[in-house]
């Protein structure tokens, strides 16, 4: 097995990753984040989960059809992390840059499992990753992201509700069924792979700020030097 | 010769769990959980070989003979997924495909027939009949570098074939052959790999490291080895001899209840 995920890289960037269940605010948060990096003058490129041009016909055929199943929903999902990883992340990770991920490998640890997928195959899987300098884990309740889904979209999609398990035929109650079990798996996943726990019950700008100072620890920050001592 | 069993040789290898025993009709790994196998009553039969060696032609008779004698027969074949196709052709004429998304799109395409048409047709009772199997895949990763071990891991969710025929040849025979058909194409070629420009040369030293990687896998995978480099019917007359002899240790034709 390779060990990539376990091991930290040796590129000079940095690979900052946000994870958490629909409606968690992820998305949000990395958005400000990037602003943030941006403004303090470093080269920042975002990626976002199942974007790869390689596999969106794939994806979007089997998804219209309902014709995926958790086997081949979790091998095209890794099929679009590989192509990724190679032209999007490595890149700007040997120029140095700071690669903003959202959703990484731990997304399909959490889902493809609650799908029935075996755990160990699927961590094997992805043995190739790169492992992130800083995963960060907005964990929220069920209630909260449901309510926020709610708030701002019409309809909860097919297989973001789990509906391909056949749980339940309302998409709601389906949203909460399969959801609430990938929040038992990223539950497993925070101390398997360390990943930084943030209260996404928060308000935005709390969270943000909770945000910086983390990320603030692992990338040099003007303001963060101002408190040293050194002379110019 | 370059491979390292000779093709001269009869069949060899084990029998591939025939009596029950070995991982026949198994997953190889980890498996599918939400897809426990059990003792279906269909066979799967993989015919394995390098490009143009002539699995097809040789599934056809097969096919033939196997309906004639009673049996359900059901084909498969690599990268014939209706999911996958579409993806997979457009990414090898496209030439994005790097060795981690080319071995990745391959599974996913075998993951999807293996759900819909594989499984199913074991569970009906049906004699598959698979036109390539995972070990082109590990064989065509394997030469481009990708790591063994995790490819064998990626492949748990195979089943294991109740018979595995390997269409053995040497890479002259093998040129001589493709030369008279179609001719070289890019990717048969290895003209990924970038040895050189030379297709012809390409071709000879990309097929030569593929007919070794078959061959690693022989023990492993309990390969019957086939020389693939005699005339058809002789081939086919040897193929149908290990079959007969597979089903008939393992169930009764349907022949004696259809002439009585």
């Amino acid at each position: 097995m390779l060990n990539n995920l376990t091991q930290p890289h040796e590129y000079p960037g940095k690979l900052f990753v946000v994870e958490g269940i629909d409606g968690s605010g992820k998305t949000t948060q990395l958005g400000l984040l990037a602003k943030w990096l941006s403004a303090e003058g470093h080269r920042v490129f975002v990626t976002e989960w199942n974007s790869s041009a390689l596999v969106k016909a794939a994806t979007k055929t089997g998804k219209k059809k309902n014709a995926l199943t958790p086997m081949t929903f979790s091998l095209l999902h890794a099929t679009d992390f590989a192509d990724r990883l190679l032209y999007k992340i490595i890149p700007p990770l040997k120029a140095g840059m700071i690669v903003l991920a959202d959703r990484y490998t731990y997304t399909a640890f959490a889902r493809d499992v609650t799908r029935g997928v075996d755990r160990q195959w699927v961590r094997e899987l992805y043995s190739f990753a790169v492992r992130p300098d800083l995963a960060l884990y907005f964990r929220v309740p069920i209630d909260v992201s449901v309510d926020r889904l709610l708030a701002r979209r019409i309809k909860l999609k097919f297989y973001e509700a789990g509906m391909d398990m056949g749980w339940s035929s309302s998409p709601v109650e389906s949203f909460r069924l399969f959801q609430g079990k990938v929040l038992d798996e990223y539950d497993h996943l925070v101390n398997e792979f360390g990943l930084e726990v943030i209260d996404a019950r928060g308000s935005i700008t709390d969270q943000q700020r909770v945000v910086r100072n983390v990320v603030a620890q692992r990338v040099p920050i003007t303001r963060v030097e101002i408190t040293d001592d050194e002379p110019v | 010769m370059t491979s390292p069993s000779d093709p001269s040789e009869p069949v060899t290898g084990g029998d591939a769990g025939a009596n029950g025993e070995g991982p026949a009709g198994r997953y190889y790994g980890r498996g599918v959980p939400y897809l426990p196998m059990q003792d279906y009553p269909g066979k799967l039969i993989a015919i394995e070989g390098t490009d143009g060696v002539g699995r097809s032609t040789q599934i056809q008779l097969l096919r033939e003979w196997l309906e004639v004698k009673g049996y359900g027969v059901v084909e498969t074949g690599w990268t014939r997924s209706p999911l996958m196709q579409p993806t997979i052709e457009l990414a090898k004429s496209s030439n994005t495909l790097n060795k981690l998304t080319f071995v990745l799109l391959y599974a996913t395409d075998f993951a999807d027939r293996l759900e819909k048409e594989i499984i199913p047709a074991l569970k009906a009772g049906f004699v598959v009949l698979s036109d390539r199997y995972i070990f082109s895949a590990l064989a065509r990763a394997g030469v481009r570098g990708v790591d063994r071990q995790w490819l064998r891991n990626l492949y748990g969710f195979a089943i294991a074939p109740h018979l595995v025929f390997y269409l053995n040849v040497d890479v002259k025979t093998l040129i001589g052959r493709v030369l008279a058909a179609r001719g070289m194409d890019f990717w048969e070629s290895g003209m990924d790999l970038k040895s050189g420009d030379d297709i012809y040369d390409s071709f000879r030293t990309y097929q030569q490291k593929l007919l070794r990687e078959y061959s690693s896998m022989a023990d492993e995978f309990r390969f019957r080895v086939v020389d693939a480099r005699r005339p058809i019917d002789r081939i086919q007359d040897e193929l149908r001899k290990n079959v007969a002899a597979f089903l008939e240790s393992s169930e009764k034709p349907a022949e004696p209840a259809l002439t009585r």
